[in-house]
Parts: structure tokens; C-alpha cells; sequence
């Protein structure tokens, strides 16, 4: 592989990233609220999906529809139930409810299915390459990766920009005590968000399933690759994390070319510079990022 | 009866604000409430609007008992609030601010196009963000987006806060169309020569508790002072109504 | 500056601030007498808190100067001004909630009043004594009810030995029993001759204490004297309650 072909590939798995970001960023966003299971219920997504395959025999792509609707509707109620009265309790007790979600739902899984890897069929698209050039080749797979990510991103912006429920979300984000005031019931605007984070966050585990093998102990890596796109592309605006996401594929997938160890440490240390540039940038303004831009 | 306010009593944690309120207020009046920085003011308006907790007594509206429905439900019922320090959304245009509104509340004559009829100044910044905006111009748009909910009881605090006389003499010609169409308003002004001019009725608050009430006929400056500064004890509460 | 009742111990000379393009103190002249107990109010913005805050040393004036004593305190710390002889008690009373009341007043005591732990001990008991808190000496202080808790902060302020108390709306929020309970603990204060500076907004409860009534609008200014003068003063109340013409 040449450095070429790394930097295309790390874009296609920043499409992911990018992917999986969206919805942390969303519910930091709108609630404040740092969702630490949100890798782990992207994992849920990748297993519901394999379950899918496994009983109805269709392929990985047609578990995607029935999952990350039946997601959706998981992220509303988890909202309704835990995170509503968790939220109420103070800035700290969200982080713990969900860690312990995310604790429990690393035991579940791996009771229900046990500890050893698995991994969702991309199929032929997977299988398939295109020579672009004498040493760059991509899979289709790769490019409906990206797609997927740039098309749910773009809806996602036109979701807060031309809709009803999207301005009410904007509205929410900045200010939520006016926002009731003027008749937006915030409590319906905070599960829709979350629906909205849990299904996309399920999109994108399918995905990371259908790349590499995934496990029940994968859930906090994925959270950690969602956190570094979000803090590196910057918290509140979608294209912000969509930028993340790609920076942190390249970086990773570049140190992978220098040494297949270096995979993950590109990757964070590239996260701990722009952290340590943007502490020192805005020192003291970090709170300031409240709600999400369009 | 379009508010009954009984016994009402608030609190900012062991701060007492609001004591032993209680008002009426019949549609189509215009109740002015003035009274010194932290006699209760806004506290009293939020929680009549939903946006503060009563820790004791009702609010009815219309007869039904709200004190504890949410906010969004008042503004359901008819309930609208122009909060102290107008609170816009800051990155959403005027037109968003606007439109987040409407829906919420109920059918009336209202709507973006009567708005901006009522408030020309801001047709053209319908696609500013509302962070960039003037005092007035956000005071403006503040109460056009109280009134995209078509209220039946609109609530105004401090209107002039922050404004020049200028943009303070362009919000009381917009409140005044409002009034003439027949809706109920609850005002909390500092000045009180503007007050005596739109209110049918005064109420003056000191220490969370109403001193003084009554018509601008009735009071005279002199009576308002006296019950503004608490200085002519005489009692808690000297209604003249 | 000394006047013939006595010296001036805390005195603010053309003070002006900005915060931006927004001017909040507009040249400010206050002098205040080692036996005064003055009291500042004004309508909202005025700039009473921030004239405080600049006496206190939690903000630096944009222009002036601030007198303690003879001393030009306008570059010190708040932090060095306590030391010197600036208290300070204010509006939302911040006791440190894990303290007892005891602990509480021991903090002022050995730092701000720079004592030794027997003199410190010493002087926190005449101070809880003085303000009616010995009773509570043990208690957290996060158990406290309001006035009692007002009564920490005042009493923490006296601990560090101040020659001047600077008082931030601590009438908010009292019952009328309550409100005359604090009077009577400021009026202990002031008998052991420290000058008080009190901002207020309740202002029946204010003239009660104070001798000389300052009155602010718009960063100045602009009445100054007896209560009663004050209080009449037509600009006072155009000031408060708009004009009376158009």
C-alpha cells in the first residue's frame, strides 16, 4: 500500500467515523449529556443485524432498515426512561448511568453471545475491486461506506435547517428554559434527538461490522474513535465531525502504513494535539459551544 | 376571570421572592407591575408563564388550575412570556425565532405575515441570526414571537430594559396595537410615567408581597414612591381598588 | 481629605469602568469617613455592584484611583486588600458548606486577619458572640437558614479585622423579623467603629442603619447626603421611576 492508497482508505473509514460521531455529538449538543454507552449500542446495532442475518438467511444490507428502525425506537425510550430522570439529577449522573449502561450491555452480550469475534458479510461489494490507478484500488463496499455517511449526514443538516422538529431541536440546544416557554415541549425534542443518535450510531456499528470482526468487548473502542472525531472536528456542527472523522481515518490508517502497531496511537495522538491546540485557543471558552449549529 | 393568582409564594433556593401573592386580572385589562430591582418581579411573571416552580398556591387560568403544568402546556392554553432580557434564540434568524413559535400555541390572527406587518422594522432582517440584532430590534422580535402563539394573556417584562427612548417609544406603539386587539397583558415596567399610560391598572411589589393597587387615576406618583420604597411604612398591603 | 467628624479610610477618586464599548462607572467620587456607615443605591445598572467590586478588588477600574487610607490600593488584589482592611460580605451568602459555623469564622480570622491560632480562636469567639452565631458554632454550615447564614458571611468579614465592611444587598430575601434581627447585627458592627458600605435595593430597611445615603444612575453620582434629602430628591426618583414629563 502507498501512502496514497492510505489516505483514501482512511477516508472511506472517516466516512464511518464520522458516522458513529454524529449522534455523540448530537446529544452533547442539544443535552449535554456524554453518552458513554453510545459505542456500545452502536455494538447492539452490529449484533441485532447479525441475529437478522442469521435467522431470515437475506444479507447484511437488508438487516439495515428493521435495525436501526428498531434502534430508533430503543434511543427514544432509553431517553424517556433513564436519561430524562438522570439529566434532572445533575451534570454528573448522566456520565454514570451511562457507563453502567455501557457496562451492562458488554455482559449481555457476551452471555447471550459469548466472547468470540463476529463479523457481518459486505457481500460482493466487499470482495469486489476497482483498479483506479497502477497501486490505488477501492472497494465499492468502501464507497457506499462514505456515501451512506455523507447522505445520513446531509439529511441529518436538512433534518435542523428546513424542519419543524429541527428548529425546535436548534431551539432546545440553545436555550431549553426559553424554548418551553415558547411552547416546545423539550422533553419530546430530547428523545427525538436520542433517537436519532442511537440510530445512527446502529447504522454505522452495521458498518464497522460488515469491515472488520467485531466482539462484546468492542464497545468502548468504538466509543473512543467516536469521542476523538467529535473533539477533532469540533462539537456542535455536523460537517465538524464529518471532517473528524475523515482526520482521524487518514491518521490512523497512515500510522498503519509506517507500522500496523501504530494504528491506534496515530490516531490518539493526533486526537491529543488538536485537543492541547484547542485548550490553549480557547481556554475557558470550552462551555460556550452549546448547541448545534446548522 | 382570565388569571386568578392565589397565595402565590416562589423561591430562588433558600431566597424567599415571592410571598402571599395574590391578583386577578379580567380579559382585556393591562396590569402594570412596577417595584424595585428584586421585589419579585419576573419571578412572579415565570411562574405564572410555567418557567419557575410555585412552592405554594395556584395559579388558575381560565378557570382551569395550572400551577403545575409545564410551560409549554400554558403557552398551549394562551399563556405567552417575553422574558427579562429578551432570551432569542441567538443563532437561529429572526424568521427561525419566529417560526419556532407558531404552532406552539393556538389559532388566532397572528401568523408570520401579521408580525411583520406589525413590526416593518424587522422585514428586513427576516435572515439575520438574532445575536447580531439591536436591543430594540430583539425586543421587537421577542414580542413577535410571544405573539405567534396567539395568547390570550401576554406576559412583558422590563420591555425597556437596555433601550434607547426611541426604540422604547417603538415597542409601546407595537404593545398598543397588540392591546387593542383584545389581548390581556401583564407588564413589568420601571418607568412609571409609561406605565400610568397603558395600564388599567397598577400593582406596586416590594419584598415578593403587592403594597399597593389600583387604578392610574386612583394612584398618584407620590403613592407609588411611597410604596415603591417602603418607606412610609404602613403596613404590608394598601390596596385602594 | 479628612472631614472634622474623622479620617477618611476608604475613598474612590474618579473611577471609571468599561466592560467593551459598555461604560458602567462613569467617574465615580466617593469618600468614606473611618466612623460612616453610607449607604449606595440606585436603580438597575446603575453600577452599584461594580463600584463595589471595584472597591473590593475583584475587578480593576478602566480609569481612577481607590484609596485605603492613605494607601493607593488600585492595583492590589482583593486578596491583599482584605489583608489591609477591606471585608467584604456578599449577596448569596458562599459559606464553605462542609465547615462548621466555628471553621467558617476561623478561616477569616487566620488568613485575612493574618493571626496567630490563639488570637485567631480568641477573636472568633468575640465575633460569633457579637453576632449572635455561638449558639451555632459547631453546626455545617450548609445546614444554616438564611439569616443565620447572612450572619456567617457578615461574621466571616469581621474575622479578618476589616476597618471598612462592604456590604452587597444582604437585605434580599428576609422576613421583617428577620430583616430587624440583621440590623441589629449591623449595628453591632458599627459599634466597634467599622465604617460600612452597604448597596441595597430595599431601601426602608437600609435607612435604618446609615447615616448619608448615596444615590447612583448610569455609572455616576448623583445625590448625596441625609436619607430623608435623598430620598425626595426629584432626580432620585426620575432615576428609579423614569420621568415625570415626557
Amino acid at each position: 500500500m502507498t501512502w496514497v492508497n492510505s489516505i483514501v482508505h482512511g477516508i472511506f473509514l472517516g466516512g464511518v467515523y464520522a458516522l458513529l460521531a454524529a449522534g455523540l455529538s448530537l446529544m452533547f449538543g442539544v443535552m449535554r449529556i456524554i453518552n458513554l454507552a453510545h459505542g456500545s449500542l452502536a455494538l447492539v446495532g452490529a449484533y441485532a443485524a447479525y441475529v437478522f442475518v442469521e435467522h431470515t438467511g437475506l444479507s447484511a444490507y437488508a438487516a439495515i432498515p428493521p435495525v436501526v428502525l428498531g434502534m430508533f425506537v430503543v434511543g427514544y425510550l432509553l431517553q424517556r426512561t433513564m436519561l430524562e430522570r438522570s439529566l434532572r439529577a445533575g451534570v454528573l449522573v448522566p456520565l454514570l448511568t451511562t457507563f453502567g449502561l455501557l457496562v451492562i450491555i458488554g455482559n449481555l452480550l457476551e452471555r447471550i453471545f459469548s466472547p468470540d469475534p463476529k463479523s457481518l458479510n459486505p457481500g460482493v461489494l466487499g470482495t469486489t475491486t476497482w483498479q483506479i490507478t497502477g497501486t490505488l484500488s477501492i472497494s465499492p463496499f468502501e464507497v457506499l461506506e462514505l456515501g451512506v455517511a455523507v447522505l445520513v449526514l446531509g439529511v441529518l443538516q436538512l433534518y435542523l435547517t428546513r424542519t419543524r422538529m429541527g428548529r425546535e431541536l436548534r431551539a432546545t440546544s440553545e436555550d431549553p428554559d426559553t424554548a418551553e416557554l415558547v411552547g416546545i415541549d423539550s422533553r419530546a425534542v430530547y428523545a427525538r434527538a436520542a433517537a436519532i443518535a442511537v440510530g445512527t450510531a446502529a447504522l454505522a456499528g452495521i458498518f464497522f461490522g460488515m469491515r472488520s470482526s467485531f466482539d462484546p468487548s468492542s464497545g468502548p473502542t468504538e466509543l473512543i474513535y467516536a469521542f476523538e472525531a467529535v473533539v477533532i472536528g469540533g462539537l456542535g456542527s455536523l460537517w465538524g465531525t464529518l471532517v473528524g472523522g475523515i482526520v482521524l481515518g487518514v491518521a490512523q490508517t497512515i500510522g498503519a502504513q509506517i507500522d500496523p502497531q501504530y494504528f491506534d496511537l496515530a490516531g490518539h495522538l493526533v486526537f491529543l494535539v488538536v485537543l492541547l491546540v484547542r485548550a490553549a485557543i480557547e481556554s475557558g471558552a470550552i462551555g460556550s459551544t452549546r448547541g448545534v449549529t446548522a | 376571570m382570565l388569571l386568578e393568582v392565589q397565595a402565590l409564594e416562589a423561591r430562588h433556593g433558600l431566597l424567599q421572592a415571592v410571598r402571599d401573592v395574590s391578583l386577578k386580572v379580567a380579559e382585556g385589562e393591562t396590569l402594570a407591575l412596577v417595584g424595585a430591582n428584586g421585589a419579585g418581579k419576573t419571578t412572579l411573571l415565570r411562574t405564572i408563564a410555567g418557567g419557575h416552580r410555585a412552592a405554594a398556591g395556584r395559579v388558575l387560568f381560565d378557570g382551569t388550575d395550572v400551577t403545575r403544568s409545564s410551560a409549554h402546556k400554558r403557552v398551549r392554553m394562551g399563556i405567552a412570556l417575553v422574558p427579562e432580557g429578551r432570551h432569542l434564540f441567538p443563532r437561529l434568524t429572526v424568521d427561525e425565532n419566529l417560526r419556532v413559535a407558531g404552532g406552539n400555541g393556538r389559532k388566532g390572527p397572528w401568523s408570520l405575515d401579521a408580525v411583520y406587518a406589525a413590526f416593518p422594522n424587522l422585514e428586513p432582517l427576516r435572515r439575520h441570526r438574532a445575536g447580531t440584532l439591536s436591543g430594540g430590534e430583539q425586543q421587537a422580535t421577542a414580542i413577535g414571537r410571544a405573539l405567534m402563539t396567539n395568547p390570550r394573556l401576554l406576559l412583558v417584562d422590563e420591555a425597556s430594559l437596555g433601550l434607547s427612548p426611541v426604540a422604547v417609544d417603538g415597542v409601546y406603539r407595537s404593545l398598543q396595537t397588540v392591546i387593542e386587539s383584545g389581548a390581556t397583558i401583564i407588564l413589568v415596567e420601571q418607568d412609571l410615567r409609561r406605565a400610568m399610560k397603558v395600564a388599567t391598572r397598577i400593582s406596586c411589589m416590594l419584598e415578593g408581597r403587592i403594597v399597593l393597587e389600583g387604578t392610574p387615576s386612583e394612584l398618584t406618583r407620590e403613592a407609588v414612591v411611597d410604596a415603591y420604597f417602603g418607606l412610609r411604612e404602613a403596613g404590608t398591603s394598601q390596596a385602594t381598588a | 481629605m479628612a472631614s472634622a467628624d474623622g479620617t477618611v479610610v476608604l475613598a474612590a477618586a474618579g473611577v471609571r469602568k468599561r466592560f467593551g464599548s459598555l461604560v458602567v462607572l462613569d467617574g465615580v467620587d466617593l469618600t468614606v469617613r473611618a466612623d460612616e456607615a453610607i449607604g449606595i443605591v440606585g436603580p438597575n445598572g446603575a453600577g452599584k455592584t461594580t463600584l463595589l467590586n471595584v472597591l473590593a478588588g475583584a475587578l480593576r477600574p478602566s480609569g481612577g484611583h481607590v484609596f485605603l487610607r492613605e494607601v493607593d490600593v488600585t492595583a492590589a488584589s482583593a486578596a491583599k486588600r482584605c489583608r489591609m482592611g477591606i471585608g467584604r460580605a456578599h449577596q448569596i451568602p458562599r459559606p464553605f458548606g462542609d465547615m462548621t459555623v466555628f471553621e467558617n469564622v476561623f478561616v477569616g480570622a487566620a488568613t485575612g486577619g493574618r493571626l496567630g491560632k490563639k488570637a485567631a480562636y480568641s477573636r472568633c469567639i468575640d465575633v460569633l458572640e457579637r453576632c449572635n452565631l455561638i449558639d451555632l458554632a459547631n453546626r455545617r454550615a450548609e445546614s444554616l437558614g438564611l439569616l443565620h447564614r447572612k450572619r456567617l458571611e457578615l461574621a466571616r468579614a469581621l474575622a479578618t479585622g476589616p476597618d471598612v465592611l462592604l456590604l452587597d444587598e444582604i437585605g434580599a430575601g428576609l422576613t421583617d423579623a428577620e430583616a430587624a434581627e440583621l440590623i441589629e447585627t449591623i449595628r453591632e458592627i458599627r459599634r466597634q467603629k467599622i465604617a460600612v458600605v452597604w448597596i441595597e435595593h430595599i431601601v426602608h430597611v437600609l435607612v435604618q442603619v446609615v447615616a448619608r445615603l448615596v444615590c447612583m444612575d448610569a455609572g455616576r453620582v448623583i445625590a448625596d447626603g441625609e436619607p430623608d434629602v435623598v430620598m425626595k430628591d426629584s432626580a432620585v426618583i426620575d432615576a428609579f421611576l423614569g420621568s415625570e414629563v415626557a
